[in-house]
């Protein structure tokens, strides 16, 4: 290769100018404006350096927003990974149709999340749903305290397997057809092989998928502030929602700019936390 | 596994990913007093009203030409930024390479919720509310990283011989670029630009705080914001429902492979 000429970071050159207006810059603003009482409409701005970020963790609207955000993340990731997996071995064995089969698993995952919300909230209806009628109850599914988080779970749930299934399915194709056959040589059963050759090879990818997808489910909003609006009575608002209460609707920009940065604080440890399994893998 | 086992097996994968869009859809065709009766689940007189009034009643259709411009223009500027710096990641000789990447990749981590605040504040300072350059500014951002990272992986892929000699026949690096390196990466330039579409086109949480009218709403807050005289108008929803999956399971059906392609290249091999 030619040596270096200065000509050649022009090419990275818009790339950094629009990451640093728009990530950078905003996220130094974030860590200001987090650390000031700030009012949009009385223009108020003070400096009150830690007080929001102590003021955190004696507000129990936003300690039961971690604990839904949490409980979000923890069971819809688990469930997604597992059955997940169930369908890309499934589509892994799949001889015929397989491409149909994959494109029409990938359509959930492809139309807005405020689409998949509104369909499901119609098909959660309490009085004309369609879930009510085929199961023959009459469950006010968003209504209600223990129902309406598990089910944004379960919307959720459906709106990314397919997702995760089509990410493990590729990562299953990259494991030699070689091996599954010395297995079977070797007198190997069907779940001996899943254990000891399948889920070892596919940790990788697998630890990928719960990155992205663990993150993704801890930032979440649209999905259950379309559903359900955070609601009944704050059973179902993450920290994503709340910071955006906060923020737009109560226009505290301090207070919740620090619920936001502490949002980002947390999936900044998640993504530590699974980058450095995966690089310890690797060594 | 039997074949019997295993078409059952397809057939609930098929009807757990579709069902939800059958029973809209068959939403969409009822005329308003047969939704408050189940059963029967099918329409008895099904209706187009509904479609008819997503567009004479409301004003969708502007909110489909938003939708299409915001999604079209940040493609556009995400593949014309995103190609020039994969490019100057895989075949040119530049220092901080790996830091560069990892930096994309945690900005492709950022919660939006983290940055919307001070971004609304930038906006209104510039006076772009409620404008389509204040999301294609955002989206285009922020679907940078999966574009570097999809087409600095094609461009790796491409011999560095073919890049020497583009050199050597007398291109100047952005030459060899333009006319040599950039058509033999299309497959990954398309991959990219359907899924920098997609995501443009379902963001919600940026669109809800930036835009304020019709002038410059998207299909996302649209939806979630359909105004109903008393009561929600479900019928309607699911028609306008309809008319924006339609499109996306086109695109899913023609392009399922460079999708599928796309994603990984982002995920596995990153």
């Amino acid at each position: 290769m030619k040596k270096t000429g200065t000509g050649d970071y022009l090419f990275i050159l818009p790339s950094v100018v629009v990451f640093f207006v728009v990530t950078i810059y905003p996220l130094i603003y974030l860590l200001w404006l987090s650390l000031h009482r700030r009012h949009l409409i009385f223009d108020i701005s003070r400096f009150v350096f830690l007080d929001n970020f102590l003021f955190l963790f004696t507000d129990p609207r936003f300690l039961t927003a971690l604990k839904n955000t949490v409980y979000f993340t923890v069971v819809s990731v688990s469930l997604e990974i597992t059955l997940g997996l169930v369908i890309a071995l499934f589509l892994n064995n799949l001889t015929t149709g397989r491409g149909i089969v994959s494109a029409i698993v990938l359509v959930p995952w492809a139309v807005p999340t405020v689409v998949s919300a509104k369909m499901w909230e119609w098909l959660y209806n309490p009085d004309y749903g369609l879930f009510n009628y085929l199961l023959g109850v009459k469950v006010n599914w968003l209504g209600s305290p223990f129902w309406a988080m598990n089910a944004a779970i379960f919307m959720d749930v459906w709106k990314t397997t397919p997702f995760v299934a089509l990410l493990l399915t590729a990562g299953l194709k990259l494991i030699p057809s070689e091996l599954y056959h010395a297995a079977r040589i070797d007198g190997a059963g069907r779940w001996y092989i899943f254990r000891r050759i399948v889920l070892p090879l596919l940790k990788p990818i697998i630890l990928v998928v719960l990155l992205f997808r663990t993150i993704d489910a801890f930032r979440v909003f649209d999905a259950i502030y379309v559903l359900t609006g955070g609601g009944p009575a704050g059973t179902t608002e993450t920290l994503s929602i709340y910071a955006y209460r906060i923020l737009f609707q109560t226009l505290q920009f301090g207070y919740g700019s620090a619920i936001a940065m502490f949002i980002f604080m947390c999936v900044g440890l998640i993504s530590i936390f699974y980058v450095s399994i995966l690089q310890r893998g690797f060594r | 596994m039997g074949v019997v086992v295993r078409l059952f097996a397809v057939a609930l994968i098929v009807l757990y990913c579709v069902g939800p869009f059958i029973w809209q859809f068959i939403t969409s065709l009822k005329p308003s007093h047969e939704l408050t009766t189940l059963p029967p689940l099918l329409p008895e007189d099904p209706t187009l009203e509904n479609y008819l009034s997503v567009f004479r009643t409301h004003p969708f259709g502007r909110i489909i030409l938003n939708s299409t411009i915001v999604a079209s223009l940040t493609t556009v500027l995400s593949l014309a930024i995103g190609s020039l710096s994969a490019y100057a990641l895989a075949k040119l000789n530049i220092r901080g390479k790996a830091l560069f990447l990892a930096f994309v990749l945690s900005v492709s981590m950022f919660p939006p919720i983290a940055t919307v605040s001070p971004l609304y504040l930038i906006i209104r300072l510039l006076g772009l509310r409620d404008t389509w350059w204040a999301l294609v500014m955002t989206y285009t951002t922020f679907s940078l990283p999966l574009t570097i990272w999809i087409l600095t992986n094609f461009f790796r892929a491409i011999p560095n011989e073919i890049y020497l000699a583009a050199l050597v026949d007398g291109c100047t690096p952005f030459q060899a670029f333009r006319r040599v390196l950039l058509p033999l990466a299309l497959p990954g330039i398309s991959a990219t630009a359907i899924l920098v579409f997609i995501f443009s086109w379902n963001e919600f949480l940026f669109a809800l705080t930036f835009t304020s009218t019709v002038k410059s709403r998207t299909i996302p807050v649209g939806i979630a914001l359909f105004p109903g005289i008393h009561e929600i108008p479900w019928a309607e929803i699911s028609a306008a429902s309809v008319i924006v999956t339609i499109p996306i399971v086109v695109v899913v059906f023609m392009f399922q492979r460079r999708i599928i392609e796309g994603l990984t290249a982002g995920a596995v091999k990153g």
